[in-house]
């Protein structure tokens, strides 16, 4: 056994109070009583780990280690405080990043530091760095293309182009067989930065084909994965805290990650591989249930449309991305607010895909202070459509399209909806017939009961708001 | 196998255990504080990060170390303060109901 100093026990224990703050705090998160109290937790842990790795005799450059804390404090506190609610998607995305970028960083300075040490490098070590490169390098680029995707600065739609998976395996079979080589020559400088290079790119192919609507399952994915960067980077350093801590966010993001895809009935590899709307599977189903109704669709003015709300007894307001583009929360709690002084029932239907992160809606609908017990997840509030006057939609369609349900034949056939079609009215607040992300044409736009308000959620919102105030 | 990767595994198996144990069931509601917050935590790599760039003669190594503490700092610093802020929000509601 090796026998460890005080100095050295007493970091070692640090790092066991750390991890355990951090399970407790993941453990409060899960609660909404005592959620903020567990990231409190975990925020201290975070400190005590850090404090303890600084009494570390080896950590002596503390000038230019404190330049850098303050510098990526700074820029943390200012981009938490001024980030807005609808961005939050892109910031978790891009933290992912970050969390990469480091634990890949660490992997590439461990193994110059053995280069340039010159001793033997022995196969252990060759291996995790290498792993530790792969999973952070592709955490840091696919986390970037899923920010610039969300941003708005690359096109949401699927990217596709010729011999795309074909390509990919060709890099991924190319990066085992250069491992490989590495794992006998560790000295090979150029094989290892060929190594980086290679994971940077996959991390930007593999991202680039999956849409927008998807992203809920491609951010649970890189949260997950920039837990496992972390926890490489603790084999590299043999260290314990970095792998429990990896470890606990690789499982909860992995969770995420299968919560998000039973929620749209589909498998992971079917988000990863088989990107949605650019197939003639898509487009030929549009038509393969068409002939059952005729495309007629009932637009509709704000003031009728206040009307229908206003005389309801009961309205359910179904959110999607479309609220979170136009920023239309607020003018929604309005609009609920005047709806309940004239004694309409409302409530809020949440699809667990709505938007582009997992809970994406709730945390809109909380910023406009939204009560927590109006809010519906799907399963307990479906079979109350039935009883339900009018059902407002305001920018989703996917997740409402009756085709899920019903057509055998469409791509989204068995991902659960919220049964929208089920209510007496369905109002639909859009900019236009367009198709939905999956590109698929949306049946319940035609139904007889269904009405159009076409236009911007935030400017038909706030019509509704001084139409229904003309009511009472 | 080295010794130090087998103990390295084993711990690592353990808490991803302990992970899928205490995060699952979580309501639809948190998930995305959930996710910041375990986003936060994968800054630990800001520990791995201080640790190589502890030596006070400077390296392509220091430099890459104080590189990923800025960008772990970023990450640790700015998903707590996030997620604290959005947790702020849900109290508030709840207080008003």
């Amino acid at each position: 056994m090796i026998t460890l100093t005080g100095l050295d026990t007493g970091i070692e224990l640090s790092y066991l109070v750390a991890a355990s703050l951090f399970i407790l705090g993941l453990k409060k998160l899960g609660s909404p009583a005592t959620a903020r109290r567990g990231n409190i937790y975990a925020a201290v842990g975070m400190l005590v780990a850090v404090v303890a790795t600084l009494v570390n005799q080896e950590v002596l450059n503390y000038q230019m280690i404190l330049v850098g804390v303050v510098i990526g404090s700074v820029i943390g506190a200012i981009t938490a405080r001024s980030v807005a609610m609808t961005a939050m998607p892109q910031m978790v995305g891009i933290f992912n990043g970050l969390g990469g970028a480091a634990s890949a960083l660490i992997a590439v300075g461990e193994f110059f530091r053995l280069l340039n040490a010159g001793a033997f490098i022995s196969f252990d070590a060759t291996l995790i760095a290498v792993l530790g490169v792969f999973i952070g390098g592709l955490t840091l680029t696919g986390s970037l293309v899923a920010f610039a995707k969300l941003q708005g600065i690359l096109p949401g739609m699927p990217v596709k182009y010729p011999l795309q998976q074909p390509l990919n395996l060709a890099i991924l079979v190319g990066f085992v067989v250069g491992s490989v080589y590495l794992i006998v020559h560790p000295q090979s400088l150029p094989v290892f930065l060929g190594l980086v290079g290679a994971s940077l790119l996959l991390g930007v192919l593999f991202v680039i084909p999956i849409g927008g609507a998807d992203m809920p399952v491609v951010i649970s994915l890189l949260n997950s994965l920039s837990g496992l960067a972390a926890s490489a980077a603790g084999f590299i350093l043999v260290n314990n805290v970095l792998i429990v801590s990896g470890a606990l966010v690789g499982a909860s993001g992995l969770i995420l990650t299968q919560i998000m895809c039973k929620a749209m009935n589909r498998s992971l590899p079917s988000v990863l591989f088989g990107a949605f709307g650019g197939g003639g599977g898509a487009a030929a189903s549009g038509g393969g249930s068409g002939a059952d109704y005729d495309k007629t669709v009932r637009s509709l003015e704000a003031e009728e449309g206040a009307m229908m709300l206003g005389y309801a007894k009961s309205v359910v307001i179904v959110p999607g991305y479309g609220m979170a583009v136009a920023q239309a929360q607020h003018s929604i709690r309005e609009l609920a607010d005047q709806l309940e002084s004239l004694g309409v029932e409302v409530r809020y239907a949440i699809h667990p895909v709505a938007g582009r992160m997992p809970g994406h809606m709730n945390v809109l609908l909380a910023e406009a202070n939204v009560p927590y017990n109006q809010l519906y997840d799907m399963d307990d509030i479906n079979p109350e459509f039935d009883r339900t006057d009018v059902a407002l939609v305001v920018g989703a369609n996917d997740v409402v399209n009756p085709a899920a349900r019903d057509a055998s034949d469409s791509p989204i056939y068995g991902m659960p909806i919220l049964e929208v079609d089920r209510a007496k009215h369905t109002i639909i607040i859009k900019r236009s017939l367009s198709t939905g992300f999956a590109g698929i044409d949306n049946e319940l736009f035609y139904k007889n009961n269904t009405a159009m308000l076409f236009g911007s959620a935030k400017d038909i919102v706030a019509q509704l708001v001084s139409e229904v105030k003309q009511l009472d | 196998m080295a010794g130090g990767l087998l103990t390295g595994l084993v711990v690592f198996v353990l808490a991803s255990f302990i992970g899928f144990e205490v995060i699952n069931k979580v309501p639809p509601t948190l998930h995305t504080p959930l996710m910041s917050g375990a986003n936060a935590i994968s800054g630990i790599a800001v520990v791995g990060a201080l640790l190589i760039s502890g030596p006070q003669n400077w390296s392509l190594t220091v430099i890459l170390g104080l590189v990923a503490i800025v960008l772990a700092t970023i990450n640790v610093v700015g998903g707590f303060l996030v997620t604290d802020r959005m947790l702020e929000m849900f109290k508030k509601k709840e207080a008003k109901v």
